[in-house]
């Protein structure tokens, strides 16, 4: 009868402590039913050499609806989208009002709400050296090129932002220019 | 001879003012204002210098202590690449040092303007304060009082238990001695046993309460709300999100275009921690210093196999093994984009307040009649979207209502969620 009693005791407080540790995931009723078989998006997996499911595409390959951007990263390239880089989107107010959105989400936190480089990490000090798009020589096609390639402190922001989505902020960016310097 | 020996002084007098000149040519350019000086560092040089650090460019901390030559200066942040080009020997040193990357020419600049810069590149610099650790004991004193206070709590329990029990035996003493016969009761559990109608009631009683916490933990099974693993890096995202204002779908960009959120690669952390290579003094709190997130940092360096010293990748990255938090089971099927871009959902809607989390934990239950309550209650986006024009319409008759839901678009459809 005491026996009893003690393991109800210790098999108790060994449910509660362990439904109280919030640093290891839940029990599951089958667990055959939650995980999957095939290898989850960026799981580990025995199936590969480097045992990551992420892989990167094999060399010679792109993904469907991907065309390579095939201006160079130097100086030279950076010149020719200057000045020969066209959008192959038309500036309508559909794909301004989407190169807005974008902006606020990738660029404002720098370059501030109206371009003029006083977003919210500048002026806390923490990202330095933003221009005003007032001061600086920019056209839509270098503002792609920047975007793809990064300058300076700015990293590539091209895994963030697709083809399309690309043209449209460096739409929305030359807008802004061109509000700024009116 | 006499003006001789006159000129010959007077070349002394400006070779040793010269000397002074350059010795103290630190403080001939702090003629600046260092304030104007900082504001123009901020905007125009920082992108690619910093005061103590080498980054795309070296480091200006006293730069003219290096380079006494005032007018060298000037032309060269007026026009750098043509100073390469004319082949001076300093200019060219530099700009092969720096990946012969070029600088962003300043022409716009006057010479006011660069003394300025000069002069704020020439302060010293600042001693870095160490206060922030004294903080941690204000939160300790506190344990420490409540404590004292349970302790003191448990020694009167103590005390009064030993004085209840010296009074019964003393009573029992007296009561032996005076000779009184204490009566012989049955003990408390007998007694209990024979009330059959207390028996009753409390089996009643016992097998509700257990039947409450049987169902109540069938029911958690398999719930991870509240799980909250420690990560490999301690990212705040109460840093970032919250206090810094960066919005999710920078890092999740993923979530706007596809099924799955993503875990950001790192090379987005390096966007901008390729400059920020330690926290701002004000960032560390109580429970987390500044050494410790400067850590932090050391390890996505680490990760990334990116070399402060030499600004460049090593080529060695080492992956970071993230702890999944959110998993739906393998059963449901659930799509970002469908929800955070079709549906316009706020990304906190599910996550909860991850903004103010240091640790980021599961705010939501995630199951499956928490997912229906919401499709009962959310109305669907129909406005501007004239792909569903005609079957918004359609729906909206056969419903008479105003507003779909999304469980009237079929959102409570075995098939949407599980095939």
């Amino acid at each position: 009868m005491k026996i009893l009693v003690k393991a109800i005791a210790v098999v108790g407080i060994l449910a509660m402590v362990s439904c109280n540790e919030s640093s290891t995931p839940n029990y599951q009723f089958f667990p055959n039913m939650y995980q999957s078989v095939g290898y989850e998006t960026y799981s580990e997996s025995a199936a590969f050499n480097n045992g990551v499911a992420a892989q990167l595409p094999v060399d010679g390959t792109i993904k469907r609806g991907w065309m390579p951007y095939e201006v160079a990263n130097t100086a030279e390239g950076k010149i020719f989208a200057k000045d020969s880089l066209v959008s192959p989107i038309k500036s309508t107010e559909k794909n301004l009002a989407t190169g807005k959105e974008l902006f606020g989400i990738y660029c404002t936190v720098c370059h501030g709400k109206k371009g003029k480089g006083d977003g919210g990490l500048v002026k806390s000090e923490k990202f330095l050296g933003v221009p005003n798009y007032k001061d600086r020589d920019i056209t839509t096609g270098s503002v792609y090129h920047t975007i793809y390639y990064g300058l300076n402190s700015m990293g590539s922001h091209a895994g963030q932002l697709n083809e399309n989505e690309r043209w449209q902020v460096a739409m929305y960016v030359s807008k802004l220019k061109a509000d700024l310097t009116k | 001879m006499k003006q001789v020996k006159h000129r010959n002084s007077t070349s002394k007098v400006l070779g040793f003012c010269l000397a002074v000149m350059l010795a103290f040519s630190t403080s001939i350019f702090a003629q600046g204002d260092p304030v104007a000086g900082k504001a123009l560092f901020n905007s125009n040089c920082a992108a690619c210098h910093k005061l103590d650090k080498k980054m795309t460019g070296p480091a200006l901390r006293g730069v003219v202590d290096r380079i006494d030559d005032k007018d060298w200066l000037y032309s060269w942040i007026r026009n750098s690449a043509k100073m390469v080009k004319s082949g001076d020997p300093y200019a060219v040193k530099i700009f092969a040092e720096y990946n012969n990357t070029a600088m962003t020419a300043f022409p716009q600049f006057s010479d006011a303007d660069i003394d300025n810069i000069l002069a704020y590149t020439s302060a010293p610099k600042p001693v870095s304060k160490v206060a922030v650790a004294s903080i941690g004991s204000d939160s300790s004193d506190d344990g420490v009082s409540v404590d004292i206070v349970l302790g003191l709590l448990a020694l009167i329990l103590v005390v009064l238990a030993a004085m209840l029990f010296m009074v019964t035996k003393t009573l029992g003493n007296l009561a032996k001695q005076a000779g009184v016969e204490v009566e012989k009761t049955d003990p408390i559990w007998k007694r209990f046993v024979k009330n059959q109608f207390l028996v009753l009631v409390s089996v009643i009683a016992f097998m509700m309460f257990g039947a409450f916490h049987v169902f109540g933990f069938f029911m958690q099974v398999g719930v991870d709300q509240g799980y909250k693993p420690v990560q490999p890096i301690h990212f705040s995202h109460k840093i970032h999100a919250g206090d810094n204002g960066i919005d999710c779908k920078y890092c999740h960009s993923n979530a706007r275009v596809s099924k799955t959120s993503g875990i950001p690669a790192l090379n987005v952390c390096m966007n901008c921690h390729k400059t920020i290579t330690e926290v701002a003094p004000e960032t560390a709190d109580a429970d987390y210093s500044k050494d410790f997130y400067d850590k932090q940092i050391q390890k996505l360096y680490k990760a990334t196999g990116w070399s402060e010293s030499d600004q460049a990748y090593t080529g060695t990255p080492e992956p970071v093994k993230w702890v999944r938090v959110h998993n739906l089971p393998d059963f449901a099927y659930f799509n970002h984009s469908q929800h955070v871009t079709v549906g316009g959902v706020a990304c906190q809607k599910c996550h909860g307040p991850v903004e103010e989390m240091e640790i980021l934990e599961q705010h939501e239950p995630l199951t499956m009649g928490w997912c229906i309550n919401c499709h009962r209650d959310t109305n669907v986006k129909t406005e501007g979207n004239e792909y569903y024009t005609k079957i918004h319409a359609e729906l909206k008759k056969k419903y008479g209502v105003d507003q779909l839901t999304v469980a009237q678009m079929g959102g409570l459809e075995c098939g949407k969620c599980h095939y």
